[in-house]
């Protein structure tokens, strides 16, 4: 006979070994990459595990495209958007939140349409507003689409809803107006949410393709994306080793920052998520 | 209710400018896309006029539209229920006191904050005949060799696969955040009780779990839509049109062909899927879930 103890006991051993092999599987193609990038092509392709340790990978990559330039602009890009959004996302999350208005829910339904359908879809109709004025191929008609950010609006709204009304009426009593209401009051009690909202849009951004491969054509506007794909495929006389160094490159700085943060970042994303 | 004029002006003040921007990037291109889809593309000498549903016939007539579609459809089917059920294993597993929980947690979430390029970079040489590492394996076992990228039979699988495998960890974060929600008195009672753990799971959990499940759906299907960037890298929407999904036939109609009639009316039939979608949100959900 087996005890309830022990099947209890098995089962937590299949449970922990079953996890742990998702686990590596995940794991195994950035293993992998990482493994190869650090190696010469020629070792890659023989699978010699013994081979020794090389960085010229990297060198290569560097050197044989603009790489500071498209992170750069990724850089200004992501920063640009994340301030923006900051703003724009908060004075409209406070009016639909604690405002009283005529025509306040209509409107917020509108806002929400985008949820669903994202900039991404509508390529062909923003190109031509984006052409329209004139600002094709430039780093503000990357952002543009994205700046106001239906999934900002309502996560910030949710936010300041359950905020007391109380802290704002003595703020009121104190003869405060609404803009220091909203600075001294509900920005700070937000802070955890700017801080998930914040990692979610920089992720976000910093991997966006479609829309800048799109809208920009030259390297002073192409970021680190676009710059990797058009890398990747130039096939001629690049190898995959080198091409792994990029792509482990231009993920760096996310991948950096989620290994350093990973508590805060997967608690950000559960917050964003929760909503 | 009494809406004080002062009150409703700041208000409009304060929304106007995301409300604009949302408008000028969301509302009108919506409405753009239908109005430029009864209008002819504009040619040198040859400007754009109304034509009715030349643009949308020609589109029926066009094969390749009925393969991204097809093919589309597949995408998410392949990928939903899949991404649906590993990110609630990974879930459960990471939610339990686990040896090494954070490590497994890093590990499943890590695809998730790559850009999708980089994770179709890596992905391509585990495909690539002769020396990708898929090949090298079933060389190992003496199998026979395998193009699967450049193969109509397993281009569109292999897209599919690198999609779970970037978007499990990210839908994974959805049932954490759900789980802790469940009181743990619950599990504890059935468990007094003498349920087993698959009764638990079957009977309390995943009950408990269904809206974040159709939360999770709902927007997986979204991303079936939306998200191809990896199609550009890893196939160019080949080998035959094997792995052209909408989005990638819309990219190539508007911006290689430069003929925004015809894209006009994709995009249309994109929003309309989406707008199935967004009506099948509405009927499974209780309005309350999303407004409050």
């Amino acid at each position: 006979m087996i005890s309830s103890q022990q099947t209890g006991f098995i089962a937590r051993i299949i449970n922990t070994a079953a996890a742990w092999l998702l686990g590596l599987v995940w794991l195994l193609p950035l293993l992998f990459a990482a493994w190869a990038a650090f190696h010469t092509s020629a070792n890659t392709a023989k699978l010699d595990f013994m081979a020794p340790i090389t960085l010229s990978n990297f060198a290569t990559a560097w050197a044989s495209a603009p790489f500071a330039r498209y992170f750069l602009n990724t850089a200004l890009l992501v920063t640009g958007i994340l301030i923006a959004q900051f703003i724009l996302c908060t004075l409209a999350a406070f009016a639909f939140a604690r405002l009283p208005f005529r025509g306040r829910e209509a409107l917020f339904s509108l806002v929400l349409i985008q949820l669903i359908v994202a900039p991404d879809i509508l390529l062909v109709e923003n190109y031509r507003t984006i052409k329209w004025l004139g600002l094709v191929d430039t780093l503000p008609a990357i952002a543009l689409p994205y700046l106001a950010s239906a999934f900002g609006i309502f996560l910030l709204r949710q936010t300041f809803k359950t905020i007391p009304t109380e802290l704002e009426d003595a703020a009121r009593v104190e003869g405060c107006g609404w803009f220091n209401i909203l600075w001294r009051v509900y920005v700070p009690l937000a802070k955890p949410v700017y801080l998930a909202y914040g990692l979610v849009s920089v992720s976000w951004h910093w991997n966006n393709f479609l829309w800048p491969l799109i809208i920009t054509n030259s390297v002073e506007n192409r970021p680190l994306t676009v710059g990797l794909s058009v890398f990747a495929s130039l096939d001629q006389g690049i190898d995959w080793s080198i091409i792994t160094a990029a792509t482990l490159l231009s993920s760096s700085p996310l991948l950096l920052g989620f290994f350093l943060f990973q508590r805060q970042f997967v608690q950000s994303f559960i917050r964003a998520g929760i909503r | 209710m009494n809406y004080k004029p002062q009150t409703t002006i700041t208000a409009w003040l304060l929304v106007m400018p995301a409300v604009a921007l949302l408008g000028m990037f969301t509302h009108v291109p919506m409405i753009g896309s239908v109005l430029h889809s009864f209008y002819s593309t504009e040619r040198p000498r040859r400007p754009s006029r109304f034509v009715g549903l030349d643009n949308y016939d020609s589109m029926l007539d066009d094969p390749i539209f009925w393969k991204a579609l097809i093919n589309n459809l597949i995408y998410a089917l392949g990928s939903v229920p899949f991404s649906i059920a590993l990110a609630l294993a990974m879930a459960l597993f990471v939610n339990e006191r686990i040896t090494g929980r954070g490590f497994l947690r890093l590990a499943y979430f890590t695809p998730t904050v790559m850009p999708m390029i980089a994770v179709a970079n890596i992905w391509i040489f585990f495909f690539t005949p002769d020396y990708g590492l898929i090949e090298q394996v079933s060389q190992f076992f003496h199998l026979p060799a395998h193009n699967w990228l450049g193969s109509t039979n397993t281009a569109l699988f292999c897209v599919t696969l690198v999609a779970v495998w970037k978007e499990a960890g990210f839908f994974m974060v959805f049932y954490l955040a759900a789980l802790q929600q469940i009181p743990n008195d619950l599990k504890e009672a059935a468990r007094l009780e003498g349920a087993s753990g698959w009764a638990i799971f079957s009977q309390i959990t995943f009950p408990l779990l269904m809206p974040t499940t159709l939360f999770i759906m709902i927007n997986a299907l979204i991303n079936a839509f939306r998200v191809v960037d990896h199609i550009f890298v890893m196939t160019g929407g080949g080998p035959n049109n094997a792995t052209t999904v909408l989005l990638f036939r819309l990219y190539e109609i508007g911006f290689k062909y430069f003929d925004h009639g015809q894209a006009s009316a994709l995009s249309v039939v994109l929003l309309a899927v989406l707008g199935m979608i967004a009506l099948g949100q509405f009927l499974l959900f209780d309005r309350k879930v999303h407004y409050q």
